[in-house]
């Protein structure tokens, strides 16, 4: 990997912590701390699955929340503010620029899950009092949620390469969004008839899977992962980043800096 | 081999929502800057200055004609290793202190780890900035903010820098500073291209400057060329608040600043006149032939092209 893009990731990341993006790590702690007390007093038997439910939960949406505004900022407020000129003068590529972006951005919602993933774990065992061997199947589901975070920030810098921040943040939630139910707009689609048919399964094989990528409620239901679709999501997410992070070259190759 | 040539480089953009229309930012330059020289490009606001920069840092793509850099195309990154740019308004990662984004920029030109920490302090000293490197930019001033960008267009020795306005924001002495600066570029042996709408920093400071208006090169030529038009007339300076009335009948031009007279008349009567001084008893001070000044020229080449006449590109 080229050294100017180990160079732009670390200081995407440095950006973020400085602009105090891990600060939701405290609101994180505050909900999971209040959680494991609230549940521990009203839930009998299903304490277990009620907080890793709503740790996954909220571990998927704080992530979201984050990959897309900070995703969407990335590209604009640099050619807004003109910090991009003194970096595209030097012997920087702007694909090298664009892969720097996601890398640093990945790399903080990846620290930043990892701290939440200490608060789901250190919840768990207040409620109660030890792990079993299915929570191992949390680490996987966590593992499933950065993979959905690295299509977010791959379709955030897609689409603030060529629109206005309020726009791209329009698109990505509402991808995401759509994304959330695919595999319920596959099941339409097999329903309808002609066009429509075709349409529905066009839109439905575009936006990215989500749906397949969410095995919150399994993983609470105490369910094993198989690992054939640890592997297909794994190649789904990657394909569909790399495509999504490629437009997104395409586009910021041809644009003209203004 | 020239530093900088812009081969019939020009930059159309498509305004309007609905309906295109084309405008016209720059029409077809042709320009050769040589290395060592401190080169001024000239214009008002609007005239295409940046626009130009832009396309030679390739950040915006030109419509037509194409550029070259120490004799490499304006994308080839081993030329960007070689050049340096400010650009105008300069903004910088704020959350960052002026050593980290130094630092960075070393990074992202390639300076060995080995020599970056050298190089920072060494700008961080020539800027003025030495006792600062550990505060944020966001902390900044305008002026400091302009010495910052200043220092990472020189950061990592290159062999063409290219500043746009880069005396914009800075108290006068910040901008005689950077004035010294360009020079000190110059006798390292630098190509110096900047843009600037002052044309006394210009007329200090440049050894050949371009003149572009409404997007069109409208002159371009050595300073001393462009200001040593001489028109045969003369100006007298002398001490006193008196003009002999001899000096009238020769048709001077006289202005009374103070206790010194300044007078502007035809070469052909300076010696009549010179006596005429004598004769009152009046110190003279100087006798120069009057020149056309870069301000003379510039207003001369922002003109419309029909209603100049007798000026030379």
């Amino acid at each position: 990997m080229s050294t100017r893009i180990v160079h732009i990731a670390s200081n995407t990341f440095r950006e973020a912590v400085r602009d105090r993006v891990l600060y939701n790590l405290v609101a994180f702690a505050l909900l999971m701390s209040g959680a494991a007390v609230l549940v521990g007093q009203i839930s009998i038997d299903i304490e277990r699955k009620v907080v890793k439910d709503l740790g996954l939960t909220a571990v998927s949406l704080f992530g979201v929340v984050i990959a897309i505004f900070i995703g969407i900022g990335l590209v604009s407020k640099e050619i807004e503010r003109k910090t991009l000129y003194t970096v595209l003068s030097r012997p920087v590529r702007r694909w090298e620029f664009i892969v720097g972006k996601f890398f640093g951005l990945a790399g903080t919602l990846v620290l930043n899950t990892f701290f939440m993933a200490i608060g789901v774990f250190g919840a768990l065992l207040y409620v109660s009092h030890h792990f079993q061997r299915a929570d191992g199947w949390l680490l996987v589901a966590l593992y499933f949620i950065i993979l959905q975070f690295l299509i977010v920030t791959s379709l955030a810098l897609l689409f603030s390469s060529f629109s206005s921040p309020l726009l791209s943040a329009v698109f990505v939630f509402s991808l995401f969004v759509i994304g959330s139910f695919a595999e319920d707009l596959r099941g339409f689609a097999g329903m309808t008839q002609g066009f429509t048919r075709w349409l529905a399964t066009g839109v439905a094989y575009l936006v990215p899977n989500f749906s397949a990528l969410n095995v919150i409620s399994s993983v609470a239901h105490e369910q094993a992962i198989p690992g054939q679709l640890i592997f297909y999501n794994t190649a789904y997410a990657m394909i569909y980043a790399t495509m999504a992070l490629c437009g997104a070259v395409l586009v910021f190759e041809h644009r003209n800096l203004k | 081999m020239s530093a900088i040539e812009i081969l019939g480089l020009e930059k159309t953009y498509s305004v309007g929502f609905w309906r295109k229309r084309p405008k016209c930012a720059l029409k077809p330059l042709h320009l050769q800057v040589e290395e060592g020289e401190i080169f001024g490009f000239l214009g008002p606001n609007g005239a295409g200055k940046t626009t130009t920069l832009k396309l030679l840092m390739g950040l915006i793509f030109p419509t037509a004609g194409s550029a070259r850099i120490l004799g490499m195309e304006i994308n080839d990154p081993r030329m960007k290793a070689q050049i340096g740019f400010l650009p105008e308004q300069p903004y910088f990662y704020d959350y960052l202190t002026a050593r980290e984004l130094l630092e960075y920029y070393g990074q992202l030109s390639g300076v060995a780890p080995k020599e970056r920490t050298r190089k920072v302090n060494e700008v961080l000293q020539r800027v003025g900035l030495p006792d600062v490197g550990g505060m944020q930019l966001r902390k900044f001033s305008k002026g400091m903010l302009q010495r910052v960008g200043i220092g990472q267009a020189i950061l990592h020795d290159p062999k063409v820098v290219f500043f746009d306005e880069p005396m914009s924001g800075l108290d006068p002495m910040g901008r005689r500073e950077v004035r010294d600066l360009m020079e000190q570029l110059k006798l390292e042996g630098k190509t110096v291209f900047f843009s600037t709408h002052i044309l006394p920093d210009a007329e200090a400071l440049c050894d050949r400057v371009a003149i572009i208006h409404k997007g069109e090169l409208r002159g371009v030529g050595a300073i001393a060329d462009l200001t040593s038009s001489v028109h045969g007339q003369v100006e007298l300076v002398w001490q006193g608040t008196t003009v002999p009335a001899s000096l009238r009948a020769l048709g001077a031009e006289c202005h009374v600043t103070g206790d010194t007279v300044r007078a502007v008349l035809s070469e052909a009567n300076q010696d009549t006149a010179i006596e005429a001084l004598r004769r009152e008893r009046l110190r003279l001070v100087s006798v120069t032939p009057v020149r056309t000044s870069l301000e003379d020229y510039f207003v001369q080449k922002l003109q419309p092209a029909g209603a100049v006449a007798g000026v030379r590109t």
